[in-house]
C-alpha cells in the first residue's frame, strides 16, 4: 500500500511546479482562441452587412392604380409594372397582389375563364384570390386599398389585409 | 553539313537560359523525364510514371479529361465574351444582341461558350455514373469523390449564375424562381434570397452579384478544386484500373 501511495503521490510532488507554467500557457492558448473566435465572428458579421445593402432602389409599394371610373364594373385589372390586380366586384374595389405565391411568377388573367392563371407552374386562382388548381401553397394576398384626396385608388403593397375590406366610391 | 533539327533543339536544351527555366535539362534517361515532369508547375500535379492501361480509352472513356476541355472552352470563350458585356440592367441584354449580330464572331463565342457549358454538365454526370460503377469512388480514392461532388456543384452553379446574365425573359423568370426555391430553406430562407439578390426583387443588384459570381468567384474556386482533384489522383496511386480480365 505505502508503495502505491509512493508512486501515486510522487507525480503530484514533481509536478508542483510544472502545473502553474502550464495553467499559463493554457491561459493564454485560451486567450489567444477566445480572441480568434470572437474576430471570426466578427468577420461573418461584417460580410453579412457587408453584403445586405442598406439602400434600395426598388419601387415603392404604393402605387396610384387609377381614377375609379377608368375601371369598368365587374372586371379584373391587371398592371404587370407593379404586379397588382385591382377588382372593380359587386361589394367595391379590391386589389389582389399578381405574384404567385407558388415561386414568385407574375400570373395573368384569363377573362375567358374567369381564372387567374400562372405561366410558370399552372397555379389557378379565381378573382377573390382563392387557389382553385396547382401548386400555389397560398391565396393571392389582398392589399390595402384606399382613395387618395385627390381621387386616385391607391394600393399599399407592402400591407396585406387579413380580411376581405371594399373600397366603395 | 546541314543541321537537323534535333541537333538544334539539342543545342537550345543546352543553353543557360533553357536551364535555368527547364532544371531538369537535356537527355532523356527515366530521371530526366520524371524530373522534367516534377519540376514544371503545372505537371507536377500529375504521377511521373502511369500505367500503359490508364491511357487506353477503356478505363476512363477520357470523360474527365473532356470535362476539362470544355472548362478550358469556356474560360477562353467566357473572358472574350466579357469584352462586350455590361453587367447592367437594361445594357446587358443589348450586349447579347450586340454579340449576336454585330460583334466579329461574337455569334460564334456566344454560342460555344452556351453548347460548351450543356456539354460540360453533361460531361460532369457521365464523368461521375463511370467513375461510380466502375467503383473508383471506394477506398483510397474516397475524398477525391467529395473534391468531385463539390466540383459538380460549382458546375450547376456556374450555369445558374450564367442563365441570368443574357438578362431575356427565359433568364428574367428562371433566376426569379431559383431564388424563390433558395426562400424555402427553413428559418433563414428569407435571408439567403436577399444575400442573393442584393434586394428583394431579381434588379440591376441581383444582375451585379451574379456576373461577379459567375466571372470571378466560382471559376476562382473551380480551378483550385480542378487542381486538387488532380493532385489527389496521384496521391491516391493513380486512376482505377480495374484488373484485366484473362
Amino acid at each position: 500500500m505505502s508503495n502505491v501511495n509512493a508512486q501515486a503521490t510522487a507525480p503530484a510532488h514533481t509536478n508542483d511546479g510544472e502545473p502553474k507554467d502550464a495553467s499559463r500557457r493554457e491561459l493564454f492558448a485560451k486567450i489567444g482562441m477566445g480572441s480568434l473566435i470572437v474576430a471570426a465572428a466578427g468577420t461573418g458579421l461584417f460580410t453579412y452587412e457587408f453584403f445586405s445593402p442598406n439602400v434600395l432602389f426598388e419601387a415603392s409599394p404604393i402605387i396610384r392604380a387609377g381614377k375609379p371610373d377608368q375601371f369598368a364594373a365587374n372586371t379584373v385589372t391587371l398592371d404587370p409594372q407593379s404586379g397588382i390586380y385591382l377588382v372593380n366586384g359587386a361589394k367595391g374595389f379590391y386589389a389582389l397582389g399578381a405574384i404567385c405565391t407558388h415561386l414568385g411568377c407574375l400570373t395573368a388573367w384569363k377573362p375567358e375563364l374567369d381564372l387567374i392563371a400562372c405561366p410558370c407552374h399552372g397555379s389557378r386562382f379565381n378573382r377573390d384570390g382563392v387557389k382553385v388548381a396547382g401548386p400555389a401553397p397560398e391565396p393571392l394576398p389582398w392589399l390595402k386599398v384606399w382613395l387618395s384626396d385627390d381621387g386616385f385608388l391607391m394600393v399599399d403593397k407592402s400591407t396585406l389585409l387579413k380580411e376581405q375590406e371594399f373600397v366603395k366610391v | 553539313m546541314a543541321i537537323t533539327i534535333k541537333e538544334e533543339f539539342e543545342r537550345v536544351k543546352n543553353t543557360e537560359a533553357w536551364k535555368t527555366i527547364f532544371r531538369s535539362g537535356s537527355g532523356s534517361s527515366n530521371l530526366h523525364r520524371s524530373q522534367a515532369v516534377q519540376q514544371n508547375v503545372f505537371l507536377h500535379l500529375f504521377s511521373v510514371k502511369v500505367r500503359s492501361r490508364v491511357l487506353e480509352f477503356g478505363p476512363t472513356w477520357y470523360l474527365g479529361a473532356a470535362t476539362l476541355s470544355t472548362f478550358f472552352i469556356l474560360v477562353g470563350t467566357g473572358i472574350l465574351l466579357m469584352f462586350y458585356y455590361h453587367p447592367s440592367v437594361p445594357q446587358a441584354y443589348a450586349d447579347m444582341k450586340d454579340l449576336q449580330f454585330a460583334v466579329a464572331s461574337g455569334v460564334f463565342l456566344r454560342n460555344l461558350h452556351r453548347w460548351s457549358a450543356h456539354a460540360m454538365v453533361f460531361l460532369v454526370f457521365a464523368h461521375m455514373f463511370k467513375v461510380f460503377y466502375r467503383g473508383a469512388y471506394r477506398p483510397p480514392r474516397q475524398f477525391n469523390w467529395v473534391i468531385g461532388v463539390i466540383l459538380l456543384l460549382m458546375t450547376l452553379l456556374l450555369s445558374y449564375t450564367g442563365y441570368l446574365l443574357p438578362w431575356d425573359q427565359l433568364s428574367y423568370w428562371a433566376v426569379t424562381v431559383g431564388s424563390n426555391i433558395a426562400k424555402a430553406v427553413p428559418l433563414m430562407g428569407k435571408q439567403i434570397r436577399f444575400l442573393m439578390l442584393g434586394g428583394n426583387e431579381v434588379n440591376a443588384n441581383a444582375l451585379l452579384r451574379f456576373y461577379v459570381l459567375h466571372t470571378v468567384i466560382l471559376p476562382l474556386v473551380a480551378v483550385l478544386l480542378i487542381a486538387v482533384h488532380f493532385w489527389r489522383i496521384r496521391k491516391d496511386g493513380g486512376l482505377y484500373v480495374p484488373e484485366k480480365k484473362q
